[in-house]
This record gives structure tokens, sequence and C-alpha cells, in this order.
């Protein structure tokens, strides 16, 4: 079950607002994807793509497409004012070394102590983890947009993670359609509560404790 | 062209060192910046049982991708192999071994490789089983690090926006990816470049890889694939 395109954006745009003038980001497939849509203007910030690209802009025009400027994904961008291109092994020292502010990303599951699983979707063949480890266990700030639940009305949030772990403890907030939850040392915080949904229908659609 | 260095060669001279059994690695990120040219040329002179290193494994039909689903590799150390079924399905199968490494340490690898390196110490996915199985650990200042071994080949194949007949390499954008790390690593590197320039023609400031780790150039005849956007 997926959601319809205007959950999908309010999910985007809330994520555009943590982030600030400056950062630098790496965003990942899905809904990550649509967040600079929701970027107000004033906020400048380098979108930085594993295969060699800071300072992405947003697709080029049909026709315009050049094959030597993709994103990570192999899709073609485009770059903006003060972009550079790097190798490889520089693009993942910036993040290794602290230098990417954000990550966002979507994911299968997380627990309460912000473990990820994002890598190895049950039933289907090992892809391999390409750089998401890196960039969940070393971004500054990892957020995670999802469903809330999945396809089988089950928690994605949960106590302990049943999905091989991309890395442990490195999720700082979650945003679903039904509200943003921060992890905290003391556990999952529910920061802000999402209309139509109550409190109750988080709790259970949750598979650990929300504290308010 | 003026080959002052012999290093300008044609892609028959530069398939004579290709041979069964031997190891690869190869540029390239989803196949962008990988050489379209050289890799024809192994799947035409039938190589086989080849150990492919480099990010991923392409496409069923674009870059390494097209070498992999013709199963003539028996194993192959990449990142990422989701974007090409065909790799998965081997690899189910047991036709194919992948090891997995993270692509930011699969590059310092390559890197270590590249630099005369042993290896690298990272804390990169050492809660994970995949990449820390059968791997030495190490303490420094208190913390502890995974042994990543370094990486080289018989034959490191790269590609390039312009070389000069010293090899001297410039990229475009970023078909640059793993290539100026993989033009270290192999025992022989031949890069495939679109346009070759006279000597003194590229700025000394700019040419990324210095022609010293390029032994063959080879003219290419241009990507022959069609992307997946397309």
């Amino acid at each position: 079950m997926g959601l319809g395109i205007d959950i999908r954006n309010q999910i985007a745009k809330r994520a555009a607002e943590e982030i600030r003038n400056g950062m630098v980001v790496n965003l990942g497939i899905g809904i990550p994807s649509l967040v600079p849509n929701h970027l107000p203007d004033h906020i400048r910030v380098m979108f930085h793509a594993e295969n060699g690209i800071t300072g992405m802009g947003p697709s080029p025009e049909y026709g315009e497409e050049d094959e030597n400027l993709c994103n990570a994904g192999g899709f073609p961008v485009t770059v903006v004012k003060g972009a550079s291109y790097c190798d490889s092994a520089i693009s993942f020292g910036m993040i290794r070394r602290g230098r990417v502010d954000l990550t966002i990303l979507g994911s299968l599951e997380v627990s309460e102590r912000g473990d990820l699983a994002n890598w190895i979707v049950p039933g289907k063949k090992v892809p391999g983890m390409g750089g998401a480890m890196e960039l969940a266990q070393k971004a500054k700030k990892v957020i995670v947009l999802m469903n809330h639940v999945d396809k089988n009305g089950r928690a994605k949030i949960v106590k302990e993670c049943s999905l091989p772990l991309t890395s442990g403890q490195c999720v700082d907030l979650i945003i679903t359609e039904m509200g943003v939850f921060e992890v905290k040392s003391t556990g999952l915080w529910l920061k802000e509560r999402f209309s139509p949904y109550s409190i109750e229908d988080i709790r259970a659609n949750t598979n650990c404790e929300v504290h308010e | 062209m003026e080959n002052t260095f012999n290093k300008i060669v044609s892609l028959e001279q530069a398939m004579d060192y290709f041979h069964d059994g031997m190891t690869i690695l190869f540029g390239g990120f989803g196949g962008i910046g990988s050489p379209p040219t050289i890799i024809d040329g192994i799947i035409e002179k039938g190589i086989k049982e080849l150990t492919l290193i480099g990010n991923d494994t392409g496409f069923p039909h674009i870059g390494i991708g097209k070498v992999v689903s013709k199963g003539r590799a028996k194993k192959v150390i990449a990142s990422h192999i989701g974007s090409n079924p065909i790799a998965g399905q081997l690899m189910t199968d047991g036709q194919l071994e992948v090891e997995f490494s993270p692509q930011g340490i699969l590059a310092e690898r390559i890197r270590a490789g590249g630099v005369g390196l042993a290896g690298i110490l990272s804390d990169i996915g050492m809660d994970n089983e995949i990449v820390t199985e059968n791997k030495q650990r190490v303490k420094v200042n208190k913390k502890e690090y995974l042994i990543e071994t370094a990486l080289t080949g018989d034959i490191s194949i790269i590609y390039a926006k312009k070389a000069d007949p010293y090899g001297n390499l410039i990229y475009d954008k970023s078909a640059r990816n793993t290539n100026p790390l993989v033009a270290m690593a192999g025992n022989m590197t031949i890069a495939e470049v679109e346009e070759i320039v006279p000597l003194g023609e590229l700025e000394a400031d700019e040419i990324i890889t210095p022609g010293v780790f390029v032994d063959f150039i080879v003219p290419s005849k241009g990507v022959n694939w069609k992307w997946a956007w397309e």
C-alpha cells in the first residue's frame, strides 16, 4: 500500500522544515526525493550524491539530459552554482568525516532506539548495501520518511527490528503520515501529530511505547 | 597524433592482455563512466571465469552488467547488484560469488590497493555480519575497527573524457566516480577515452589522474547502450 501523493508531499514538506541554510544534504529515493520541491527560496543547501556530486540541482528538461551527469540512482540531474565533482572515495570521505549534515531516507523498520533496517527486503534477493551503511552511520543527522505501517498493516516503528540492520542507533527523527517522532535516549517521543490521527490511532499502529 | 610514449593502442592490441580467469577492476557507477568499447572487447574475445571488482554490476545491458549477464564472471566484489537482476539470479543459483563491501569502503579498498597500502581500518557496518564476516579486528586508541584489505587486480579498465599521449586524464562530471581510484589499482591500467589531445594541451593543474598510472590508451567508440532513463 503506497501513500497518496498529497500525503507523500505533506511528509516531504515537513521534512523540508528540518533543513537549515548552508547544510549539505543527501536524499534517498522515494518520498525523500520530493523534499527539494518544498524548500523555501531563501534556503540554500548543497545536495550531495554518493557518486561524486556536491550541489545537485533539479532534473533537466526533456532532451537536455547529459548521460555523464546523473544522481546515484542513475537519473539525469543538473548542478547549481558552486557545485563540484569528486571521486567516490572523496564523496564518502565527506560522509564519514561528518561533513554531510543531514540524510533523509526511507525505511522498512525503525526501532525505538533508532536502529535502521532499510536494505534487505524480506523475500527478495540481497541487493547489497550500496552507500546506505555509511550514510546512516555517519551523517550528522538521519531523518526517516516512511508509511507508518507496512502494506499488511503492521507497525514499522517497533521495539526491536526483525530485519537485518543497516546501522544501529542512528535515526534521529521519523516522519510518517501520522506524525513526527523523535528518538531520544529515553525512547520514542511524539513531537507533532497530524490530523486526523489521534494519539490512540498512533499507539495502536506503533509497536513500542510512544511518549508524549 | 604523436605516440611519444607508445601508450596509444587499438582495441585489438589492448585485448591481447586479457585472458580467462583474470581479475579486472572496472570504473563506473551504474554504468556511467564504464568503458563501453573495452567491455565489448571482453565480450567479443569470449574471456570467462573473471573476477570483477567495481562499484556495482550495472544493468543487464549497461556497463559491466553486459559481461556479468553473459555468465563470464565467477566472482564479483561490489557494493550493489540490485540494478542487475541477472546478477542476483546467478548469485542465487550459485553460479556467481558476490562479496559485498559498503560503497565508500570499497572505494577506499581500491584506493589502498592503488597507493601501495595493505588495507584500511574501518568502523562501517561493524554490527552487520555480511560486513564483518572473516575480518580481523584491531583496536586503535581504545576503539575497535575492522581491517578492510586492499584490492588490486591484473588489469584496470577505466573511462575518461580526455587523455594526452602520456595518459594524463580528465573525466566528465559524475562519470568520474570510481575511475581515478580504479586507475591506480590494477597491475596494468587501460584507459578508454573520448578524446586524445596533444601533449601540453591539458592544463597540468586540471589533470585528475597522472599518466604515471596509465599504461595504455584506447580511443572510445562511445556509449552504445540505452540508459534506463531513455
